[in-house]
């Protein structure tokens, strides 16, 4: 019983990976509006007399989530002490996300919002909820549909620093774009 | 409060609780040992009563584990009201009344002497009687028995602490109370979060949540069974009631947006909590009977820590409508808020004394978080402490001291203090923070 239900798991992974190996090397996912480069025919070529042939290895495309190249990459976005207001350097950031979330199916967010460790943990936990509105509010402005935002206030329970500085705190207040 | 299922199906509903805390990597437990808080008193004592509490006799071999006059001569000293001699000073150890020439203890200046022992109890355990005198008249004020098993024994001399207490200074004693708190440490994945409770004095701490995710605002109900505190398990903020003794707990609030700042009516029959599904931080009361939900605040600002008043009609908070953090007053069932307090930018976390006579708040002053006790009508301030980031701060429920936490080289303890003055003493764990102290009300 347990080996039978073994060895079907074991038939199930190689089919899996069968599946997975076959669909990385079918090249029709290609683009196919540009020109086969040199290589690439020297490649799809079967090299006469020999049993070596090669294939293109089809890379994953990096979300520009992901990508430090992408202004998407970027996340956070800080405040100033004791207020929920965006501060206007980060307006830009917000409206990349808010357009990538607005044409992206099936994506969404949660905003996560934090404060510093400075005032009461009941005050903070409602400021920082307060500032994850103020960012959800904005993202619905532009046209992100709210079923696409969660909030979620962790007050100063989630330090992104845990130093007791001005430094530290100002990277503790913050709202974060989890996706 | 009571729920269909902790009436008819309390061993599935404990199953079913059993099974959410695995699969939300919390852990309730009924009460068990943990990582003890270690006390150290701190300033001085002027201002205080002289007493001897001399050591326990020891009768026909009883050999209690505890030394019973060692806990209560800490739990008067933990008061500021008592200084008690030292042993070493103390020339003769009398234990009743018949072995005390009370010319001795004159010379020796004290005011009040305790003396006892412990004798085996014939049906199991231990009886320990004592006996209060005034040094100076040799009148006898208490003459008492207390039954007790070995593993209560320093909960029977809280006990006798507190009616000594009680016999000197005309106000109830608070030393047989718990503290409820919450402890955190490690960071990022390996981060562990626990509401313990413990005696007051730091003693026998249980732990009686665990969990991976943030724990705050540990609320104690009215008959000191229950605890109210907010759980961030599955990734959303939710207030949920524990019954300690069983660890059953129910989940109360669970909104969209924030659910906060619990805290009981002081008949236990309401919650008053913060619930941002309106989409702003307002306050609403839960009948605990009805569950019917009150919005008691309704205004776009921040609106959040709500207390009762003593009597239950009233509600302080804290609001930014004004523009930074101050404490407002509202009836409990809705209505227009007075603000009370107006010195300072930054007032919060207020709460009444038992008599609902002044209230202690947190307060910015210059850089710092202080605590700080007012008058009811938020005047006549005075500075309780001198950290850079002290909060939550409460009342004793006998009004005579308050628990706040604070900071210590940069890690979370706590600290009590007598309100009239007196030594105060930190209470720290061996490692991580100590934070979020709550003061159980009087233990019957």
């Amino acid at each position: 019983m347990f080996q039978g239900l073994r060895s079907s798991r074991l038939l199930l992974a190689v089919v899996l990976a069968l599946a997975i190996v076959t669909g990385c090397a079918t090249p029709q996912s290609q683009p196919t509006d540009t020109a086969p480069s040199a290589a690439d025919l020297d490649a799809m070529t079967p090299s006469s007399g020999s049993e070596i042939s090669t294939k293109p290895l089809e890379v994953e495309p990096l979300s520009p989530l992901d990508d430090p190249s992408s202004p998407l990459y970027r996340k956070v976005v800080y405040f100033d002490y004791d207020t929920a207001e965006i501060q206007p350097q980060y307006l830009d950031l917000l409206r990349v996300h808010a357009n990538y979330l607005y044409r992206t199916p099936g994506t969404a967010v949660t905003l996560q919002g934090h404060t510093d460790e400075r005032g009461t943990r009941g005050y903070n936990l409602a400021l920082s909820d307060s500032r994850a509105g103020a960012v959800k509010r904005f993202m619905t402005a532009e046209g992100v549909p709210a079923d696409k935002l969660t909030t979620l206030g962790y007050g100063e329970e989630r330090p992104a620093d845990p130093g007791h500085n001005q430094q530290s705190w100002a990277l503790n207040r913050r709202v974060e774009l989890v996706y | 409060m009571t729920t269909h299922s902790q009436l008819h199906k309390p061993l599935l509903v404990l199953l079913i609780s059993l099974m959410g805390a695995a699969l939300l990597s919390v852990v309730l437990f009924s009460p068990r040992a943990h990582a003890k808080l270690t006390i150290e008193i701190t300033g001085g004592v002027e201002g205080a009563q002289p007493i001897a509490v001399v050591p326990f006799g020891d009768v026909d071999g009883a050999r209690p584990s505890v030394d019973v006059a060692s806990v209560i001569a800490a739990d008067l000293a933990r008061s500021g009201r008592f200084a008690p001699m030292s042993r070493r000073e103390m020339l003769v150890t009398p234990h009743r009344q018949e072995e005390i020439d009370f010319r001795e203890w004159q010379l020796l200046s004290v005011n009040s002497l305790l003396v006892g022992e412990v004798v085996k109890n014939p049906v199991g355990g231990y009886m320990l009687r004592y006996q209060l005198f005034d040094a100076f008249s040799g009148k006898q004020l208490l003459s008492n028995s207390v039954p007790s098993t070995e593993k209560g024994l320093r909960h029977a001399a809280h006990r006798i602490a507190d009616a000594v207490y009680e016999q000197l200074t005309g106000e109830p004693g608070m030393f047989a109370t718990r503290i409820a708190y919450v402890t955190a440490s490690g960071r990022g994945p390996k981060s562990r979060v626990a509401l313990r409770v413990s005696d007051a004095d730091g003693f026998n701490p249980q732990t009686i949540v665990d969990s991976a995710d943030p724990i705050m605002a540990p609320a104690w109900s009215p008959d000191g069974r229950k605890l109210a505190y907010v759980s961030f398990e599955n990734r959303k903020s939710a207030i949920y009631i524990q019954e300690l003794a069983s660890g059953r707990r129910e989940r109360v609030a669970s909104y969209d947006g924030i659910n906060g700042s619990p805290a009981f009516s002081p008949d236990g029959s309401r919650l008053a909590m913060t619930l941002s599904k309106g989409g702003n931080p307002d306050v609403y009361v839960l009948d605990l009977g009805t569950r019917q939900l009150v919005q008691v605040t309704d205004h776009y600002a921040i609106d959040t820590e709500p207390a009762f008043s003593p009597d239950g009609s009233q509600l302080l908070f804290t609001s930014n409508r004004g523009g930074k953090p101050q404490i407002y007053r509202v009836s409990a069932a809705g209505g227009p808020a007075q603000r009370v307090t107006f010195e300072g930018d930054y007032n919060a976390a207020a709460s009444y004394a038992p008599d609902g006579r002044s209230l202690v708040m947190v307060t910015r002053d210059g850089g710092g978080f202080r605590i700080v006790l007012t008058d009811e009508r938020g005047g006549k301030r005075r500075y309780l402490s001198n950290g850079n980031l002290d909060e939550s701060p409460g009342f004793a429920p006998n009004g005579s001291m308050i628990i706040y936490a604070t900071q210590n080289n940069g890690r979370g303890v706590l600290a009590a203090k007598p309100i009239g003055g007196g030594a105060s003493q930190r209470l720290s764990q061996d490692s991580g923070e100590v934070r979020e102290p709550a003061w159980s009300p009087l233990l019957r």
